[in-house]
């Protein structure tokens, strides 16, 4: 009992605790924040660890549970799903903070941004471990708010107008999925997340009512995964500084959508129940039409953070498609895609803001020739995009791959085609970039007050706070895609979960 | 059971102490005061947990002809509500009113005439019969007024006058209406006159015109006018005390004549004219929500910002009548009838307790940045965010819980109102609580975004704000949090004793 139930909170609070003491800590004492943090952030790490070690080896089944009065339970669950999103969140949130604390090193109202920064990771963390669908909303709109102030953080007119965006996309289609939160809960009484859906037991319920509920809850996603045509707060809110963008992309907000989706598609209403029900269609038309047109839109940006956004809108909806198409392996293709996506898209996060701060290089024809100036930094940068293309070995490639099997598995042969129109799309945007880094040259020397701006640093080409967890995720997302076979790879990790899903209580 | 009594008389007799006493000694009598009554009240609720509802005859003289002091589970509520605020901003105002010789002289005057307030508040909440409880009713009016002028500004006088003739005026369409029912039934006690309540032209005229009088006094849509002039150009603790209490008062009253003396009149079993009354009163009330809310967002000045927001969020309180007037028979799905009665009455409950503590908490903070910046311009406002973290948190976690977004007591309130209102199947209320949500979100992320504007070098420097003030705002806001986490205990209290409304047919709870 004790610690079945101690550690999935000691998981939540670990990020909780954090961030409130972080808020009354005194703006200069930066050292004691720092070290809140690691310590936060390494008691969440090593939560999570114990969890999957407890779950994975000894099957135990780790739960929170107490009742609200409201028709509800509180509860939060340990299944291999949410393992799969915490452990992402509590790793990269490690990595994050300490390339948060490298980047904002010296500038205002640091106390306030890591307070906040934690409360999101908290957030997220909710959001993984949730157990039903009244959990999952109170920590998705939890995250709502918390990311609110990060994306505002420069406080700028461009900042606030963001955040003003971020803000109407996400509370308006909050209230939406709060309407069909309340409603399913009306026709199916409460109930919590089974793997293989709840909703098929219900023979009664009518049909329509469901299609309708269904409507909601993915409308009331689709803001967070970035869904065209909802996607619009996500290139907008790259005014924010580089760690928050990639708190936003790979940890947090993107992927608590695409989550979300997975939760409701795999684990209430059933991928079958679903299919039965013809929801599975519409869906598909959105995911492709987002895959395709996020492509499109990285294409045509200049601006290399907004060319990543769009990227991410694209990239994000594989995880989606991995729930719409009927294909098993497709599953395990977007489960994988989950924890694939998110290391390659923080490294080239990292990549985009060691270039702005160090060189000042914020669009893509600023990029000519820094490959030379600097490799190692341009190197991950490399890692990570071929990743993303898909390239073999890398993770990217992995995820499509299962994705294509799945597809031809089904019977649905477009998502081949989607997958290849895609990595062609991707090679587009990315080969371009990469050709100039390394193949152009150097268009002139970069203006020593340039220079100054960035962070003064020895014989590195950026502080190691910065280059050190960038080294650490493009690290990881090559060996997720070397080491695909190993039992404990994200692919490994996700076969696991597809099998085990029918077995889970 | 005496005890019950305290609860009204010591208000009552702090109110004499503060007015004799001189100085220091008055702020220090009046918490003390405070902090008994809060005592009291909480000494009640054993009883209420076990019992469901407690009477008293006073002097021994049963209902016809006694005085009767009467108390439930929904009065326990308000009395709670009353008590927790009181205290909070009663420590509040020792900091507020201490800031100098001006504010010094006002909170000479502040304390015996809240004591008085409160202590009609409390008769309100215990009274049990409709005579009493205009003579109580207009006690609270007359010293909220008195509160309302207490800054003696010009503004503040103007609003304070045309509070007191809408109040006046109220008050008397109520004791009209109290006049014809006692010659109508011959009795005054709410349980009597509704066992045996009939229609008659005279019953009729005297429900409709106590109804109106305490929707005056409610601020219901068309008759909010006097409101948020009022509400905004008080100084801060009486601000938070008018938008959070004392509306609130007739707002129970009207909960007890609707629902115990004429539930001939208002249930499913009365005749059903053309327009049901509860469907006019939510039609009314939707509208509230939404141009409150709307006129909130129109603001820029802090305070009467979130006085309009007072007429919105008051607006859900009258969802309740709507929602119970359909007939029971329309709920569909597996969830029963019964069940979204007892949710409508949480719902409702949960957001006079919500936004009670949520609005003091925005009084408060807007008071302590008035007191920093010297005015509640939001244009003013610059990295306020960032030098007054605390104040901008509790702005945030207030506003989150009238958003009605989790976790806090407004989630609760409106989660229970929207289940009420789909399990019945009215969705259009549903469409309204939703509308509403996002309003609020407007005005109060508006206030947010205030906040984060960095300042300029030539920024001036803020005023040093006493950490009570700032304490005692943000103690609101969290406990407004809190207890959104701890529903259960709360929605426990509910079922008991709602006499005469449909939930207490029930009993056990939902």
């Amino acid at each position: 009992m004790s610690m079945t139930f101690w550690l999935p909170l000691i998981v939540l609070s670990s990020s909780l605790v954090t961030g409130l003491i972080i808020f009354v800590l005194p703006e200069e004492r930066s050292r004691v924040r720092t070290m809140l943090n690691m310590a936060g952030a390494t008691v969440k790490v090593a939560g999570v660890f114990l969890m999957a070690w407890g779950l994975l080896a000894h099957g135990i089944a780790y739960e929170v549970r107490f009742t609200m009065g409201l028709g509800f339970d509180f509860l939060l669950r340990v299944d291999l799903l949410s393992l799969a999103f915490v452990s992402l969140s509590s790793n990269l949130w490690f990595l994050t903070t300490l390339y948060a604390v490298g980047y904002l090193e010296g500038s205002e109202n640091r106390s306030r941004f890591f307070g906040f920064f934690s409360l999101c990771v908290t957030a997220s963390t909710g959001v993984a471990l949730a157990g039903n669908l009244i959990t999952f909303f109170i920590f998705y709109e939890f995250l709502t708010l918390v990311t609110y102030p990060l994306v505002v953080h420069k406080g700028t007119p461009q900042a606030l107008a963001a955040g003003r965006t971020y803000l109407w996309y996400a509370m308006s289609v909050g209230a939406v999925l709060l309407v069909g939160v309340v409603w399913l809960q009306a026709l199916a009484g409460p109930f919590d997340f089974v793997s293989g859906g709840v909703l098929h037991a219900m023979e009664h319920a009518p049909r329509q009512e469901l299609t309708v509920i269904f409507a909601l809850l993915i409308i009331g996603l689709s803001v967070k995964s970035a869904l065209v045509p909802l996607h619009g707060w996500l290139p907008a809110a790259m005014v924010a500084p580089a760690p928050v963008s990639a708190l936003l992309h790979a940890v947090a907000v993107v992927k608590a959508g695409a989550f979300g989706v997975l939760r409701v598609v795999l684990d209430v209403y059933g991928k079958d129940h679903a299919a039965a029900l013809g929801l599975l269609t519409p869906l598909a038309v959105v995911v492709v039409a987002t895959i395709i047109f996020g492509s499109l839109r990285a294409l045509m940006q200049n601006d290399l953070k907004r060319r990543l956004a769009y990227s991410t809108v694209s990239q994000v909806s594989y995880i989606a498609l991995g729930a719409v198409v009927l294909g098993p392996l497709a599953t395990v293709g977007g489960l994988a895609h989950l924890v694939h996506q998110g290391i390659m898209k923080i490294t080239l996060f990292f990549c985009a803001g060691i270039l702005a701060e160090s060189r000042g290089i914020h669009r893509i024809d600023q990029m000519d020739g820094v490959g030379r100036a600097m490799p190692l930094t341009m190197t991950l940068f490399t890692i990570a995009s071929l990743g993303m293309i898909g390239v073999p070995p890398m993770a990217g490639f992995v995820s499509k791959w299962y994705l294509a099997q799945g597809g031809i598995q089904a019977g649905q042969d477009w998502v081949v085609a989607v997958l290849a129109t895609s990595s062609l799309l991707n090679a587009a945007y990315f080969l371009p970039m990469l050709h100039a880094a390394w193949f152009k040259p150097l268009p002139f020397k970069p203006d020593p007050e340039t220079l100054s701006r960035g962070i003064v640093h020895g014989r590195l080409e950026a502080p190691w706070t910065l280059l050190v967890p960038t080294l650490a995720t493009a690290l990881f997302s090559l060996a997720a895609g070397m080491f695909a076979g190993w039992e404990w790879s994200p692919l490994g990790v996700a076969e696991k979960i597809f099998a085990g899903r029918g077995s889970m209580p | 059971m005496t005890h019950m009594l305290w609860v009204v008389l010591l208000p009552f007799l702090g109110a004499l102490c503060c007015l004799i006493l001189r100085g220091r000694a008055v702020a220090g009598t009046g918490i003390l005061f405070s902090l008994a009554v809060l005592a009291v009240c909480t000494n009640l609720l054993p009883g209420i947990w076990t019992q469901g509802q407690i009477r008293v005859e006073l002097g021994g003289w049963a209902a016809p002809l006694g005085i009767g002091l009467h108390l439930d589970g929904l009065g326990t509520f308000f009395l709670l509500l009353t008590a927790i605020v009181g205290v909070l901003v009663g420590l509040y105002a020792a900091g507020f009113f201490a800031q100098d010789k001006k504010h010094n002289a006002m909170g000479r005057h502040f304390w015996p005439i809240w004591l008085l307030l409160w202590g009609g508040l409390n008769g309100v909440y215990l009274c049990s019969d409709v005579f009493n409880a205009y003579v109580l009713l207009e006690v609270t009016g007359l010293s909220a007024v008195g509160l309302t002028v207490l800054s003696k500004t010009t503004a503040s006088l103007v609003a304070g006058l045309r509070y007191l003739l809408a109040a006046m005026f109220a008050s008397l369409m109520y004791l009209l209406g109290v006049g014809l029912l006692y010659a109508a039934c011959g009795q005054l006690d709410f349980v009597l006159l509704g066992q045996d309540m009939t229609q008659s032209p005279a019953t009729l005229t005297a429900f409709g015109l106590m109804v109106f009088g305490l929707l005056v006094k409610t601020a219901l849509l068309p008759f909010h006018f006097w409101l948020p002039p009022a509400h905004s150009s008080a100084p801060a603790p009486v601000s938070a005390i008018l938008s959070a209490l004392v509306v609130k008062a007739s707002f129970f009253l009207l909960l007890r004549i609707w629902f115990t003396v004429f539930p001939a009149l208002t249930g499913q079993a009365g005749s059903s004219p053309v327009l049901p009354p509860g469907l006019f009163l939510g039609l009314l009330g939707g509208l509230a929500v939404l141009w409150g809310s709307l006129q909130a967002v129109r603001q820029i000045r802090l305070k009467l910002l979130i006085a309009y927001s007072t007429v919105g969020q008051l607006g859900y309180l009258f969802l309740i009548f709507a929602l119970l007037s359909v007939s029971h028979g329309a709920g569909g799905g597996p969830s029963g009838a019964t069940d979204w009665t007892a949710m409508a009455w949480t719902g409702t409950v949960f957001h006079v307790f919500s936004h009670g503590l949520a609005k003091a908490a925005l009084f408060l903070a807007a008071g302590c940045l008035a007191l920093a910046m010297g005015t509640d311009d939001l244009n003013a406002m610059r990295n306020i965010a960032g030098r007054m973290p605390v104040i901008t948190f509790t702005l945030a976690m207030a506003g989150v819980s009238l958003m009605g977004l989790p976790p806090s007591a407004g989630f609760v309130a409106k989660w229970m109102l929207l289940r009420a209102a789909l399990a019945s199947g009215q969705w259009w209320w549903a469409v309204v609580i939703i509308l509403g949500g996002l309003l609020t979100a407007a005005y109060v992320f508006k206030i947010l975004a205030y906040t984060f504007v960095p300042s300029q070098d030539e920024t001036v420097p803020l005023r040093p704000v006493p950490p009570a003030m700032t304490l005692t705002a943000l103690a609101l806001a969290l406990l407004c949090a809190v207890s959104g986490f701890r529903a259960e205990e709360v929605i426990a209290l509910l079922p008991h004793g709602l006499d005469g409304s449909p939930l207490s047919a029930q009993g056990g709870s939902p």
